[in-house]
């Protein structure tokens, strides 16, 4: 029999705020983080959701003195900080790191060696500040690296290596990533839309988000979530683009729905990935009617934080908890009329519903696809 | 975790040289990466054009996980489930550092797609998983040294649960010149132990029996 695992306590780190509190309340009066934003290259400007620094600085300046830590380890620390007042670290508590890029934009810099920017040192360093003592888990698995270290703490406390994790996601919007998505032609020249009809492609953004992970019943206290399935499969199918018929996809809900043992009409709500690339949110439609969840209730938070890449699919699993804790449905920004071939219950009201499991999903370039389902603790 | 699993085969890529299940079946003069990489995929018979075109990192994952799973994935098969579980220190930086090139100069700027989508590590994973068509669980994990204790524990766990059949754990390391590519294929039945014993003399290159 495997032990249950809950998640206990979250916080996020992102331009609406600095706690998940102030996201909920921006969220509920339909705040967006992204504005448009300076560009460098031959690009003239563009949209992005990025955290104001001198806010950032007051708020870090408050628990630590500002020397010696960038904008992304900022963030981390604030991220985590709140959590780990609450717990004591042990040598059976893991800590687990997720993220795209990193402290790429130290390579900015042609003095700094590229061992600056390894994310083994950067976990380190966020390790070190809080005592963790066991070897920092990094899951850098490009879009899906914030839900898939979910997953992974939750299998590892299973297989009986650890009791409880923290786990941190980060990514900053960087001229690195803007210019690369740039050369994909991916980026929105507007906020972008998730699954609508005009939608035109990803608008980047910066975030970071951590939760606690426990395997003690004495901690899983009312409006805890219990991860009670997840699958991370990959489409094979392309390494820049998703599979046209959502296998992956598909293929990691079906395998997150037959951990947890249930049926698709248990499920109230999907907080679906919603890049607002036209094969993206294409892909996604198509998985969820296969599964038949065309009726359950789907946003995209992608609209008010935009595409924060490692770090999205734990800020949107932060948010989806809240909206469970509360019982209320959060509209999918950006959405005005249908841009998918096949039908989907898209959020278009803040809508009070009771919400006792949802399913949270991501799916990124190489490949790859994540899905994990939570039930709350009533 | 208890376990009672078995590793079938292994295979180590590392100074120009290629090791299988303990026994050196290849090796070049010191090349640099890409010229013995080639050689290694003339040398072992593999037809897949689509190798000319990845990043080095790819290319390494390819060739190691190439001479895993030749006679293991089946072709065309749908239901290939073996896991890919795989790790490194460097993470895609080889390719980074390059992508950083093509940005820096604001007068030469020249960002390519073609590189930029090889920045992440895991679209080794992705190389590897779409040449045997593997629609499977897949991760990859950066840290300092080869975590076989992980390695051990996320294998078992992904057999245990019934996520993977079988599951193929590697740790491969590239940056610039130097490399190191370590895969092993963890299954159900077998003779040698899946521990982590042997785990670290099979990444040690002192592994002989198998």
């Amino acid at each position: 029999m495997m032990k249950n695992v809950y998640i206990t306590n979250t916080n996020c780190i992102t331009p609406l705020g600095f706690d998940v509190d102030s996201n909920w309340e921006a969220l509920l009066q339909g705040i967006s983080g992204i504005e448009k934003q300076n560009g460098f290259g031959p690009l003239e400007s563009f949209y992005a959701s990025v955290i104001d620094t001198h806010k950032l600085e007051a708020s870090f300046e408050q628990i630590s003195s500002g020397e010696g830590f960038t904008k992304l380890e900022k963030m981390l620390i604030l991220a985590l900080k709140p959590l780990i007042n609450n717990t004591i670290i042990t040598n059976r508590t893991a800590f687990l790191f997720s993220t795209t890029k990193g402290n790429i934009r130290l390579l900015e810099d042609g003095n700094n060696t590229v061992e600056a920017a390894y994310l083994s040192a950067l976990a380190k360093k966020i390790s070190t500040y809080f005592g963790f003592t066991t070897e920092p888990i990094v899951v850098s698995n490009a879009c899906v690296s914030g839900i898939l270290a979910i997953a992974i703490a939750k299998r590892m406390i299973q297989a009986g290596m650890y009791d409880n994790a923290f786990v941190v996601a980060a990514d900053e919007v960087s001229e690195f990533v803007v210019s690369g998505f740039n050369s994909f032609q991916a980026m929105s020249p507007e906020p972008c839309k998730p699954y609508d009809k005009e939608r035109t492609g990803v608008t980047l953004g910066e975030a970071a988000a951590a939760v606690y992970i426990s395997s003690d019943e004495k901690e899983a206290v009312a409006n805890s979530m219990k991860i009670i399935g997840d699958g991370a499969v990959n489409d094979a199918n392309h390494i820049s683009g998703p599979s046209r018929t959502g296998e992956g996809l598909y293929r990691s809900i079906a395998s997150a729905m037959s951990e947890a043992k249930i049926e698709k009409g248990k499920i109230d709500y999907i907080s679906a990935h919603g890049t607002a690339t036209l094969f993206n949110d294409e892909m996604e439609a198509i998985a969820f009617n296969r599964l038949s969840l065309e009726n359950t209730p789907v946003n995209s938070l992608k609209g008010y934080y935009g595409h924060t890449l490692g770090a999205s699919g734990l800020l949107e699993t932060v948010l989806a908890i809240e909206s469970a804790r509360r019982n209320q449905l959060i509209v999918s920004k950006g959405y005005n009329q249908s841009g998918v071939t096949q039908p989907i219950r898209i959020i278009t009201a803040n809508n009070s519903q009771e919400i006792n499991c949802f399913l949270k999903t991501a799916s990124g370039f190489g490949g790859c696809n994540t899905a994990v389902l939570f039930e709350k603790v009533n | 975790m208890e376990s009672s699993n078995y590793i079938s085969k292994y295979c180590i890529i590392e100074e120009h040289s290629v090791f299988v299940n303990g026994r050196k079946q290849f090796a070049s003069e010191p090349v640099p990466f890409t010229e013995f990489a080639k050689a290694v995929y003339k040398d072992f018979g593999m037809d897949y054009p689509k190798f000319f075109k990845m990043d080095s990192l790819s290319k390494l994952a390819f060739l190691t996980a190439e001479i895993i799973l030749e006679d293991i994935a089946k072709p065309g098969e749908e239901n290939n489930n073996i896991a890919l579980v795989f790790a490194n220190r460097s993470s895609s930086l080889d390719t980074d550092a390059k992508y950083q090139d093509s940005i820096q100069d604001k007068k030469d700027y020249f960002p390519s797609p073609a590189v930029f989508v090889y920045t992440l590590p895991n679209i080794c994973i992705g190389e590897v998983s779409i040449r045997h068509q593997l629609k499977s669980e897949s991760a990859f994990f950066v840290f300092d040294e080869f975590p076989s204790e992980f390695m051990k524990n996320y294998a078992d766990v992904l057999l245990a649960t019934g996520k993977a059949e079988k599951v193929v754990c590697g740790w491969t390391e590239l940056y610039r010149e130097k490399y190191r590519s370590v895969m092993y294929l963890v299954e159900k039945q077998g003779k040698t132990e899946h521990n982590k014993e042997i785990i670290n003399q099979i990444y040690t290159n002192s592994l002989w029996t198998l």
